[in-house]
């Protein structure tokens, strides 16, 4: 489903070049919940910007169901994002002038889909909020705005969900609920997903852990259940950690 | 599925929820342009519909013939009596100079008098008050007067008024005589008298100025091209001047039409401004949207979807800020006609004018659209890892450094003023003129803002109190303002500040004028034989004549021995052809040996007499006409004076100061050529006292009733009140260019709100007080306020001076209490702008507002 080549990513600073990402490469197949870790300068957020299509690399490349994203233009990268990718923040990212349900419309709407109210509206009950379908985003409280941004982000039924920090801004419990619903709809829809984190707790939820840093993977394993301090490779990134 | 764009509608409506009001306040930036093109161009359609409608009335009939010789010629006299026969009608107007005298009162005044036939007018009706007495006028020694002789004469309807040897009955007074532009009647009160009446009041001596007009009521089977075509040699020989209803009606509408380019120059500028305004707003708009682009670019919109919400969303508001400005332009329309009803000729019937309405929505919405697209076509660059990872606005909206589209779109704003001015201006030439001149004026401020902006930077001080040096800083720090609040603030000062600094010179030309001349009473159409008597009475009674000058009435017949038929008829010479005007006109010349202080001798020498009476006398020539008549020093030219040839040689030219207010002369003759030829005078007198001018006139009428007399501080009175009309209209145009900066400055100074919040908001958080906050703001917007007042004022003392010396020809002197009073009205407007949009930094909590930027 998605897959990374050799990705490298560096920066011009003045006179010199910073490499963000070096020689990154795995492949997620569909239907996966994958979390990729690092601490913060890792390059976790750089890595999501290339795998979403957002950013291109410097070198390498990505591939989203056999897709270059390197050989597309701005604009086809936009509307594959449209088509295939779902997308949650940390920040919500909602926009502030419409309500939950004209939100969760956008996606279908920016591609002609006449369905939109209708499909909106289920997603919207799906995720617990069908009575609150006109508040605006000022009048949900966080956990409220996260589940409206799910919503969205499964609005046009996309192949490959990428979730950045997702609860970086809700309490433990609100968070852990997110989460499970994060879960709950990959079992259901098949939709592949991408935690970046650097919340290693959280990461243990996902089937597979990618950790990154100083912008390489350092491992590439399934997750271990909570709670157990193995040697190697993770022990180090928990100690990095702190 | 390809998006509809009802679905880009719908997006672009739901999404502008919090920002439709502020983008609305952006918008109207270009009503009051819009507003003041719709109110030109409709108030112009509608006064040359009525012109149209009018025309016939205006010139009285369907033709007119005039002529200023005493009588029409016997040829004239026979066409006009053979079109008695084939049905036309005719109507006579002989229209002359003289004082009037009010027997009961004492009271005299020179006025316009006007010498009707019964049948006149033959269009048109004259309205009197009381009503309907213009039908008994022809009834018996009756007159009726404008309401201002009253006034000044302190009479009453029913008062005998004395012209010359006749005595009128007032009988009423005019209403409305179509025709007449009503500010004239401030010079020469108008008097309608029958004109079988005429030759009795013996006021048309020799050497009188009259005009006699006979209008005419043509047939169908006689139309106006049939009768020129049958008359014109007739009329051409006898020097009698004809024109048609349909000529007045050319003339008027073209006066119109200039008259709307010049107030149409202001309405474009307004509207340029307001484009300005709009630019500036939107990008602050575009500054807040940015988090909302990347996160619709995340979600899968193009860039060109991106574009196009946002572009539906200005171009609604940009037609609802055009619409307010059509409808503003409409209310204003109503209001004109009133404004200038004493300078036109026409009575204007409005109405509103769908093409003009239409015509400034269109230009309005377009301004609007070019002008917003400047700042909108950035949002193409927000990438969407601005959701992962912000960075400021600037970088954000940071495009390739060489971006085709933004040149592209430069380009167009640029072809839109050219092309805005050229269509509205009479010809490319002149439109491209224009174009030029604001580019200039724009360039100017723009250049004169970035040079403030730079210097700022360096001149700034460690040791400076720290308010003023974040005041300074304001000017040059990131996404300052700089440029756009000096080009608005700077821009309405200019055109302020220019047209007061035009007013007063002008002003000042004519006081300096009249206050030059030592009389203040001038006497003319003084008889041969009454010269040396109404001397004697002014002398007499105490007072000094400051000069008798005589004026002798004469013709060219012979320049250099080829006589001036021969030369008028002669086509060959083109340019170097002697005027016609010149030639067949009727020359007023005096005789003396030595020049006055109004004239300045450029070639040749002034004659000074004592030559022998073997040799040909010597004339000295004004350097205009002199020129017009293609003369050289040593020709020879033959007068006709009074049927007696005189002649003389040219033997200098010379520059008269025709704006002094003394009798001065094209030709000057020596002293023996005519000193005995029939003449008239004018005499100049130093007349002072309390109520001395007006004794003396009454006197002066009472043994002399032909003289008519001037009193020189009344005209200058009179000249001041009209001035006084139009420094209103002036006036009002500078308030309306103040008007103009403000939603401009407004749009500008708003524009950095967000980031003055989060300024104010940490200086707070950091231990300012609101005292020390408040005083940085007012800092910062004194400087901008000065530097845009200081600017403008410069540039308008530049455009000052220049119309003043190649268009009015006249000196100029910069006017420093006006332009001060202007800077500091735009500082104050400035500093008020800045300090309500800045409020809310006192209002809320810093909390508060952390949060809500």
């Amino acid at each position: 489903m998605l897959e990374a080549r050799q990705l490298t990513k560096e920066y011009q600073s003045g006179d010199h070049r910073i490499a963000v990402l070096r020689d990154v490469s795995f492949a997620i197949p569909e239907g996966a919940f994958v979390a990729i870790v690092g601490p913060s300068g890792s390059g976790k957020t750089t890595l999501l910007g290339l795998l979403a299509g957002l950013d291109l690399p410097t070198t390498g490349s990505v591939l989203i169901a056999g897709d270059d994203l390197g050989k597309l233009s701005e604009d086809r990268r936009a509307q594959l994002r449209g088509a295939k990718v779902g997308f949650v923040f940390q920040s919500f990212q909602l926009i502030p002038t419409l309500t939950a349900l004209e939100n969760v419309q956008v996606p279908l709407e920016l591609r002609g889909d006449d369905g939109a109210p209708a499909r909106a509206r289920e997603l919207l009950a799906r995720v617990g909020l069908g009575d609150r379908a006109h508040h605006f985003p000022n009048q949900l409280s966080g956990g409220e705005q996260q589940r409206v941004a799910i919503a969205r982000a499964f609005s046009n039924s996309p192949r490959l969900l990428f979730a950045d920090e997702p609860t970086g801004n809700l309490d433990s419990e609100t968070g852990a609920r997110i989460v499970e619903l994060l879960e709950t709809l990959n079992r259901e829809s098949g939709t592949t997903i991408v935690l970046v984190t650097h919340d290693l707790q959280l990461a243990r939820r996902a089937q597979r852990i990618i950790r990154l840093a100083d912008g390489a993977v350092v491992s590439d394993a399934p997750s271990a259940p909570a709670g157990d301090r193995a040697s190697g490779p993770v022990a180090t990134s928990a100690a990095l950690e702190g | 599925m390809a998006v509809r764009t009802t679905q880009l509608l719908r997006l672009a409506w739901r999404e502008s929820r919090t920002a439709r009001r502020r983008l609305l306040l952006y918008m109207s930036s270009i009503s009051l342009g819009v507003g003041a093109l719709v109110a030109i161009d409709s108030f112009a359609s509608n006064t040359q519909r009525s012109v149209r409608e009018q025309a016939r009335a205006l010139l009285g009939g369907d033709i007119s013939l005039t002529t200023r010789l005493p009588n029409y010629p016997k040829p004239v006299i026979y066409a006009l009596d053979s079109l008695n026969h084939e049905g036309v009608k005719l109507a006579q107007v002989s229209t002359f100079g003289s004082m009037a005298l009010v027997e009961r009162t004492g009271n005299t005044r020179f006025s316009q008098v006007r010498a009707v036939t019964e049948l006149y007018p033959l269009y048109g009706e004259i309205t009197t008050s009381p009503a309907n007495q213009w039908s008994r006028l022809q009834q018996g020694r009756y007159a009726l007067v404008d309401p201002s002789l009253l006034v000044a004469l302190d009479a009453r309807v029913g008062d005998t008024l004395t012209l010359g040897f006749a005595r009128f009955i007032i009988i009423g007074t005019l209403v409305n005589v179509p025709g007449d532009v009503a500010v004239t009647s401030a010079i020469g009160p108008r008097i309608y008298i029958p004109e079988r009446y005429l030759a009795e009041t013996s006021l048309l001596a020799f050497g009188s100025r009259v005009e006699h007009e006979t209008v005419l009521k043509l047939t169908p089977q006689l139309p106006p091209q049939r009768f020129i075509f049958r008359f014109k040699s007739r009329l051409e020989e006898a020097q009698v001047r004809y024109r048609t209803a349909a000529q007045t009606e050319f003339n008027l509408t073209e006066a119109i039409d200039q008259l709307r380019d010049f107030l149409g120059v202001i309405g474009l500028v307004a509207l340029l401004l307001g484009g300005i305004g709009v630019a500036s707003g939107v990008n602050a708009f575009v500054m807040r949207k940015i988090d909302t682009v990347a996160i619709l670019r995340c979600l899968g919109a193009t860039s060109g979807q991106v574009l196009t919400i946002y572009l539906l969303q200005a171009a609604a508001m940009g037609l609802i800020g055009a619409a307010a400005g059509a409808l503003l332009g409409v209310v204003l329309q109503l209001a004109l006609p009133n404004v200038l009803a004493d300078f036109l000729p026409v009575d204007v019937s409005v109405s509103v004018e769908p093409t003009a309405v239409g015509m400034g929505l269109l230009v309005g919405l377009w301004v609007a659209l070019v002008f917003a697209l400047r700042p909108l076509v950035a949002l193409r660059n927000v990438s969407p890892l601005q959701t992962l990872r912000r960075e400021s606005d600037a970088e954000a909206l940071r495009g390739a450094k060489f971006d085709p589209v933004r040149v592209l779109i430069a380009l167009g704003i640029v072809l839109s003023i050219v092309g805005l001015g050229v269509a509205r201006a009479e010809n490319p030439r002149e439109g491209l003129g224009f174009s030029v001149a604001i580019a200039l004026a724009i360039a100017l401020l723009f250049a004169a803002a970035s040079a403030m902006s730079a210097l700022a930077r360096r001149v700034v001080r460690p040791r400076w109190p720290f308010v003023l040096r974040q005041g300074v800083a304001s000017l040059y720090r990131p996404g300052n303002q700089t440029r756009a609040v000096v080009l608005a603030l700077g821009f309405g000062v200019f055109l302020m500040s220019t047209v007061y600094q035009v007013q007063r010179n002008l002003l000042r030309t004519v006081s300096v004028k009249v206050d030059a001349s030592r009389a203040n009473v001038v006497f003319f159409d003084v008889q041969d034989d009454q010269g040396a008597p109404l001397d004697s009475l002014i002398r007499a009674e105490g007072y000094a004549v400051v000069q008798r000058t005589p004026l002798v009435p004469m013709k060219i017949a012979s320049i250099n021995g080829v006589s001036s038929a021969n030369i008028v008829g002669d086509t060959t010479r083109g340019q170097r052809r002697r005027a016609g005007w010149a030639m067949r006109r009727e020359f007023r010349s005096t005789f003396r040996n030595e020049i006055v202080p109004s004239e300045r001798v450029v070639a040749g020498k002034f004659h000074t007499g004592g030559t022998p009476a073997s040799t040909l006398p010597a004339v000295s020539v004004d350097k205009g006409v002199a020129d017009d008549l293609k003369l050289a020093i040593g020709d020879t030219i033959v007068w006709d004076v009074q049927g007696v040839r005189v002649p003389t040689r040219v033997t200098s030219f010379r520059e008269v100061n025709w704006t002094r207010f003394e009798p001065n002369f094209f030709v000057v003759f020596e002293r023996r050529a005519i000193e005995d030829a029939p003449k008239q005078f004018v005499l100049l007198a130093d007349v002072r006292g309390p109520n001395a001018v007006a004794r003396l006139q009454r006197d002066v009428v009472t043994h002399f009733p032909n003289v008519s007399s001037l009193d020189l501080t009344l005209i200058q009175q009179t000249v001041s009140r009209v001035l006084d009309r139009v420094t209103a209209a002036i006036r009002f145009l500078a308030g309306l260019s103040l008007a103009l900066g403000v939603p401009v400055l407004f749009s500008a100074v708003s524009a950095t709100r967000r980031e003055r919040l989060r300024e104010g908001v940490l200086l707070k958080v950091l231990g300012a007080t609101r005292r020390q906050v408040g005083r940085i703001m007012l800092s910062e917007y004194l400087l901008l306020g000065a530097l845009g007042s200081i600017v403008g004022i410069v540039l308008s003392i530049g455009g000052a001076w220049a119309l003043m010396h190649f268009v009015f020809k006249q000196p100029f002197v910069p006017a420093v209490v006006p332009a001060l009073g202007v800077a500091l009205a735009m500082i104050g407007v400035s500093v008020s702008i800045g300090l309500l949009t800045g409020r809310d930094v006192f209002r809320e909590t810093p909390m508060a507002a952390l949060r809500e930027a």
